[in-house]
């Protein structure tokens, strides 16, 4: 029921046209004579008549729901990126995906697949045993930078160095977004964040971990690569690699790892076109965005079969 | 097909797990309880299960949690200082309400200890554990052939209840070589229609959560798993009487200490002494009423434990003040002599009857 409060509110702006709050019957031809929500109902929208044809849709994978991120989040463009490979490959019935502690903790709210919410940093481990269990499933984990990097490198580098044949989508935004932006392993060097006040400082905390380059060393990892969806551009080449990191998992040749540099406006105080402004100018120079490791030699005959 | 063999109680676990159907085994190795992971690392493949070697306790559990997720029976094993460090993923499995077997080969501590048998952990295993408002189910073995029996019973109770169930037995019954009969059970087979495989569109979603963000929500899940503890409390509470019909003076034990006091209650006998013996099988649900009606006819009760006084105190509350109750313990990897305990209930008699 709508309060009093918000009735009031309709009529001070149906007085601000010059309209009477009441007069419906003589107005009815005059353009500025129906609410906003009037015309909505009267005139529907022209995409929904049957003569135009639907070009875009939320993928069947992607719940109608709507999310908890923040305007501006990478956190979703990630979701739906994900969720769309798992559409457009056909593989909703054989994806198990795992969730992580953080901003993405509600990831099963939103993916309309089956999910495991895994403790802090223990992705890895969760997936692994899901995977050795369901060897011919599609098995992925969505993870923050501090659960990745900070609690749970540990279970990262022995899955990946373990070759499971999981794909890992790494979401690198540089603090702890669900605690609220607490400086996380990938922060970059001066980076103010609530627990770093004074900016990241080198000799106290080191340099930024670099995720991707580190694990790319391990013969288990078969594909590792680095994307941003902060533009068109960037979120189409992100797409593309999400797309391979699942179907290089049916060649059981080991892990594939997607890192996604994410846009944090939140956490980061800025405005979501600052924030996407800001990886272009600052975080792509700490984490340069591009393929870090490819499948090789006999592996690349192996990709024909995928395709 | 009957089956008796000689074998370590560790040992006689692993063989068990494999016999009891568990799908996947996850590990790490440490003292004494390593010949789990070891048995389990040669014989698994020939079955066509899973075994890993994980790289820490930490992420054993959470494979345990991945794969009881997904539907399959698994366990894992470690013992004190390992079982610590899978507290946060053994409050997760409780939360997520996933089954699995868990067993301490416990010894003695705290920190870093010592390899010797203790009964240390008892608190820890039975009052939760890790965070938050869960119990496991623990069953406490004390010979090679109840360390294969509760293996089964616990993957049953397990499926049941989808609720993570903890072997609780020690260093001695995990190293020592007894007889052990196989062939005694069958596996009970249940549908768990809630586990993540992979989504048909015949039906909607399934998660594995332990996340109620709401405080109404919450406070709704933790209530269903109690109403759950209370079905269990009902259903599930196990333990053996020795000589109890007769008996004036009670001993309470556990595991390796109830064998130890078994002696004690022989001895004690032969002396004239009417004692008996109650050996919780299972320490959570424990046997409170069993506990409190045997009281009634007793003139004292004695807890031996090897700790310095843990289950004394569920004692205390099951007799409710109707007796004294009185506690020995050895700790520190020390094992309790039967003389030992006859003394100390020779003094208590005697300063009874001063009284």
């Amino acid at each position: 029921m709508r309060s009093e409060e918000h009735s009031l509110v309709e009529v001070e702006i149906i007085t601000k046209k010059d309209e009477p709050a009441d007069g419906k019957a003589d107005a009815k031809n005059e353009p500025g004579s129906k609410t906003a929500e009037e015309h909505v109902f009267e005139e529907k929208p022209k995409c929904i008549n049957e003569e135009y044809e639907v070009v875009y849709h939320k993928p069947d994978t992607l719940l109608d729901v709507s999310m908890h991120y923040c305007p501006g989040c990478a956190h979703s463009l990630l979701h739906k990126l994900i969720m769309e490979a798992v559409d457009e490959l056909g593989i909703q019935e054989k994806t198990v995906g795992v969730a992580p502690v953080g901003c993405a903790v509600f990831a099963y709210d939103y993916m309309n697949i089956d999910m495991s919410e895994a403790a802090h940093g223990r992705a890895c481990a969760t997936a692994t045993g899901i995977k050795r269990l369901l060897p011919d499933s599609y098995v992925f984990t969505y993870q923050g930078d501090g659960d990745l990097a900070a609690i749970g490198i540990a279970e990262t580098i022995h899955a990946i160095n373990r070759g499971e044949n999981i794909a890992i989508f790494f979401m690198n935004n540089a603090v702890y977004g669900m605690t609220s932006g607490q400086m996380a392993p990938t922060s970059l060097l001066g980076m103010k964040t609530t627990t770093s006040p004074y900016g990241r400082d080198v000799h106290e905390y080191g340099e930024p971990i670099k995720v991707s380059e580190l694990i790319s060393h391990l013969p288990g990892s078969f594909y590792v690569t680095r994307q941003a969806v902060n533009s068109a551009t960037a979120v189409r080449k992100a797409k593309k690699a999400i797309m391979n990191a699942f179907r290089y998992q049916k060649l059981n040749k080991g892990t594939c790892f997607v890192e996604v540099i994410g846009n944090c406006p939140s956490n980061w105080k800025m405005t979501p076109l600052e924030a996407s402004k800001y990886i272009d100018d600052e975080m792509v120079k700490a984490f340069p965005l591009g393929d870090i490791k490819l499948p090789k030699g006999e592996d690349l005959k192996l990709l024909e079969e995928v395709k | 097909m009957m089956q008796t063999k000689l074998m370590k109680g560790n040992e006689a676990m692993a063989e068990a797990a494999i016999q009891a159907g568990c799908d996947a085994y996850f590990g790490y190795p440490i003292t004494p309880q390593s010949e789990v992971l070891e048995y389990l690392a040669k014989e698994m493949p020939k079955h066509g299960r899973v075994v890993l070697q994980a790289e820490s306790e930490v992420a054993s559990i959470n494979m345990i949690y991945g794969a009881a997720g997904a539907g399959f029976r698994t366990m894992t094993s470690s013992s004190s200082p390992g079982i610590s460090l899978m507290q946060e993923g053994i409050s997760y499995i409780a939360g997520a309400e996933l089954p699995c077997l868990i067993a301490n080969v416990n010894r003695a501590g705290p920190g870093l200890g010592t390899i010797q048998p203790g009964q240390g952990d008892y608190f820890q295993a039975t009052k939760g554990g890790g965070h938050g408002d869960y119990r496991l189910i623990v069953l406490a073995p004390s010979s090679v052939q109840e360390m294969a029996d509760f293996v089964f019973l616990g993957f049953d109770l397990a499926d049941k209840y989808r609720n993570p169930v903890m072997i609780l037995s020690d260093g001695a019954i995990g190293q020592m070589m007894e007889k052990v009969t196989f062939g005694k059970f069958k596996p009970l087979k249940i549908d768990k229609p809630w586990a993540t495989v992979g989504k048909p569109a015949s039906r909607e979603r399934n998660y594995i959560t332990s996340l109620h963000i709401k405080s109404e929500d919450m406070e709704r899940h933790v209530e269903h798993i109690y109403r759950k503890y209370d079905e269990i409390k009902k259903n599930e509470v196990r333990f053996e009487e020795i000589m109890t019909e007769d008996a004036e003076y009670l001993i309470v034990a556990y595991g390796l200490s109830a064998r130890i006091s078994h002696k004690s209650v022989n001895i004690l006998r032969e002396k004239g002494i009417k004692a008996g013996l109650l050996r919780p099988i299972t320490l959570y649900p424990f046997p409170e009423e069993k506990i409190n009606q045997l009281a009634e006819k007793m003139k004292l009760v004695l807890t031996v434990e090897m700790n310095t006084g843990q289950m004394v105190e569920d004692v205390r509350l099951s007799v409710n003040g109707k007796v004294p109750v009185h506690f020995f313990g050895r700790f520190g990897g020390m094992i309790p002599d039967p003389e030992e305990i006859v003394n100390k209930f020779e003094n208590l008699i005697n300063k009874n009857h001063a009284l």
